[in-house]
């Protein structure tokens, strides 16, 4: 089984269907009998039971957000919009500790990346080669990390220490290199870059890191594709460290922002006069609140789910 | 050596920063741990501190509180793993079984996307989605005559934060069975239709077994990491009333090392976490690969 068929396999696309290739449609594995055709509606029931469960609670906050106050307010939205307005996201917009989050996560999850997918690409090509003298008690360094931690307080230690408390670095250092995301490049760099093609490169005189930039890295654009959304995602959708590190609201992550909003309800609508009225726009600016939020996500989304199930593959192969 | 070395000099360049951070954010951490047997204060630093031997870990234990943690925190991952590791593997058989690809692949897509949505939303989503006042879900837990305010029920906590888990991560975690399921030699199939088998004893006979060794990894995976349930959901889902249930060494953590400034406390007891943690990965893989030959390493 290649790679290419697995990840297809795993999407549901038989892989790429090239217009020009005849159609290989797989056989029905085995004869449907009756109780096989009671069988499959039971698949199909449970299937939809749980396209439904996944769903609906996606469907009614989008559909909240795009309601009115008081509908919201008085929970009569379901799964389409009642007294449809933008208010909502008026205020959303409005708001400025959201539009600073907003503007900080761009910010953290851009940098972030290209300073995590940097420092795993350096360590991981590296360890790709055999000839890298001390390479398996790298590797067993890198690894080591995956099964224990130093643990909250120390890091936090290490992190004060550095001088790093409430600045954008204690933000992205600390869990810029994720040993999965190593590993996974490593993977890559191993089973997919011809050994044939570095002998070229050396006798054309090429040196490794010239070899590296020329030859690799183009080669690799879906494994740069695959890290740089894992650690993208995580970095926008991440508050834990902005949590811990950081002080200044200026500096607060979306994430972190949307927790005070929407979790401890520090409620972002309490300067309006009416107090009702306060509550019910309060109440509706969390739905559309986290709509917005979320887009980001879900714009990249279908990119991201073929990506991604790239990710989970090339992690599963045996480095 | 000395050769092959200096021959790819540009690799060892290349290491210098990335084992720089693993040292600074990884090892050093790790080292930090020896306050947990000191009496940390920030005048005399982490070597200077006196030691104070395993006063802390007693310190711990001592408080009855330590008991409620242990037994939260494990009850919890113990819960999560009960329900949700066979959730992805049905819906991975299940999916197999599928020929409609319309069909098919709107159930993945849609059921990979709440992957992607970050826990502070999830966690968002679960509060106004159970709100008794604005929630849908409210309505329909009254309709069944429930207490609808699960998330002020400590005896809810587990079932709240245990089934959002399964629905946020069941599809995509099913993705890694599909590939195993994909990777099955088709001659197999072809056995067990001429056979004659049914659909159920060829999943039984052919499909099990297929992804029998990734079932096993995950499981190893799923078990080692049983202490290390996260921070981030558990803490954002507490609240006043339902804190008998919800508080978890993580959070416990965070609360008397951030919060109360009790470093060394802190520090014992999440090494007492970790430390537990890796004896049981260690243990689970060793006991994998007697019983069925395969193990993370």
């Amino acid at each position: 089984m290649t790679l290419e068929t697995a990840t297809g396999a795993a999407l549901g696309t038989e892989p790429e269907s090239e217009p020009n290739r005849p159609k290989r449609r797989r056989p029905t594995p085995v004869q449907d009998t009756p109780v096989d055709r009671i069988f499959m509606v039971g698949v199909y029931i449970l299937l939809t039971t749980f396209l439904l469960i996944v769903l609906i609670p996606l469907i009614n906050i989008l559909a909240s957000s795009f309601s009115s106050p008081a509908a919201v307010s008085g929970g009569r939205v379901f799964l389409w919009p009642v007294d449809f307005t933008f208010v909502g996201y008026e205020a959303v917009l409005g708001n400025k500790a959201v539009l600073t989050g907003f503007g900080n996560s761009l910010f953290y999850a851009i940098v972030g990346t290209i300073v995590s997918v940097t420092l795993t690409v350096m360590i991981a090509y590296p360890l790709s080669r055999s000839e890298l003298v001390g390479r398996k008690v790298l590797i067993g360094g890198v690894l080591f990390t995956m099964l224990f931690s130093g643990g909250l307080i120390p890091t936090y230690m290490v992190v004060r220490a550095l001088g790093l408390l409430d600045t954008r670095w204690a933000i992205i250092l600390p869990a810029a290199v994720g040993a999965w995301q190593v590993l996974i490049a490593m993977t890559f760099f191993r089973s997919s870059i011809p050994g044939e093609l570095y002998e070229a490169a050396q006798l054309d005189g090429a040196s490794d890191l010239r070899f590296l930039w020329s030859v690799v890295l183009p080669l690799s654009k879906p494994l740069l594709a695959v890290i740089a959304l894992m650690y993208g995602i995580g970095q926008w959708n991440s508050y834990f460290s902005a949590l811990i590190y950081l002080r200044s609201e200026e500096l607060y992550p979306l994430q972190l922002v949307l927790r005070n909003i929407l979790i401890v309800n520090n409620s972002a609508g309490t300067n309006l006069a009416d107090q009702l009225a306060a509550q019910q726009m309060a109440d509706l600016m969390k739905f559309s609140l986290i709509v917005i939020s979320t887009v980001p996500v879900l714009l990249v989304y279908p990119f991201v789910a073929r990506h991604f199930t790239k990710g989970v593959m090339l992690g599963s192969v045996k480095g | 050596m000395k050769d092959r070395v200096k021959r790819h000099w540009q690799l060892y360049l290349l290491l210098v920063l990335p084992v720089a951070y693993f040292v600074i954010f990884q090892y050093i951490p790790m080292a930090n741990n020896v306050i947990a047997f000191k009496d940390y204060n920030v005048v005399q630093g982490i070597w200077g501190s006196p030691w104070a031997g395993l006063d802390h870990f007693e310190r711990f234990f001592a408080n009855p509180v330590a008991w409620d943690l242990i037994r939260n925190t494990l009850m919890l991952s113990l819960y999560g793993f009960l329900a949700g590791f066979p959730v992805p593997i049905i819906l991975a058989l299940a999916l197999n079984e599928v020929r409609a690809r319309f069909f098919k692949r709107t159930v993945q897509m849609v059921t990979y996307a709440p992957h992607f949505i970050s826990t502070v939303i999830v966690v968002s989503m679960l509060i106004l989605i159970f709100s008794p006042r604005i929630g849908f879900m409210a309505d329909f837990l009254g309709f069944f005559g429930m207490d609808s305010n699960l998330l002020a029920q400590p005896d809810a906590f587990r079932s709240v934060y245990v089934w959002s888990d399964i629905w946020q991560t069941a599809g995509y975690s099913a993705i890694i069975y599909m590939a195993a399921l994909a990777g099955i030699d088709p001659s197999l199939y072809e056995a067990a239709r001429l056979d004659g088998a049914s659909r159920l004893r060829k999943i039984w006979h052919v499909d099990l077994p297929g992804i029998a060794p990734t079932v096993v990894v995950v499981m190893v995976l799923s078990v080692g990491s049983v202490m290390a349930i996260g921070f981030e959901k558990a803490f954002l889902l507490q609240n006043p009333l339902n804190l008998s249930t919800a508080e978890i060494i993580a959070t416990y953590t965070y609360k008397i090392g951030l919060l109360n400034a009790d470093f060394s406390l802190a520090t014992a007891v999440g090494l007492f976490n970790s430390v537990i943690n890796l004896i049981l990965l260690l243990v689970v893989n060793t006991v994998s690969k007697r019983v069925t030959g395969n193990g993370l390493w």
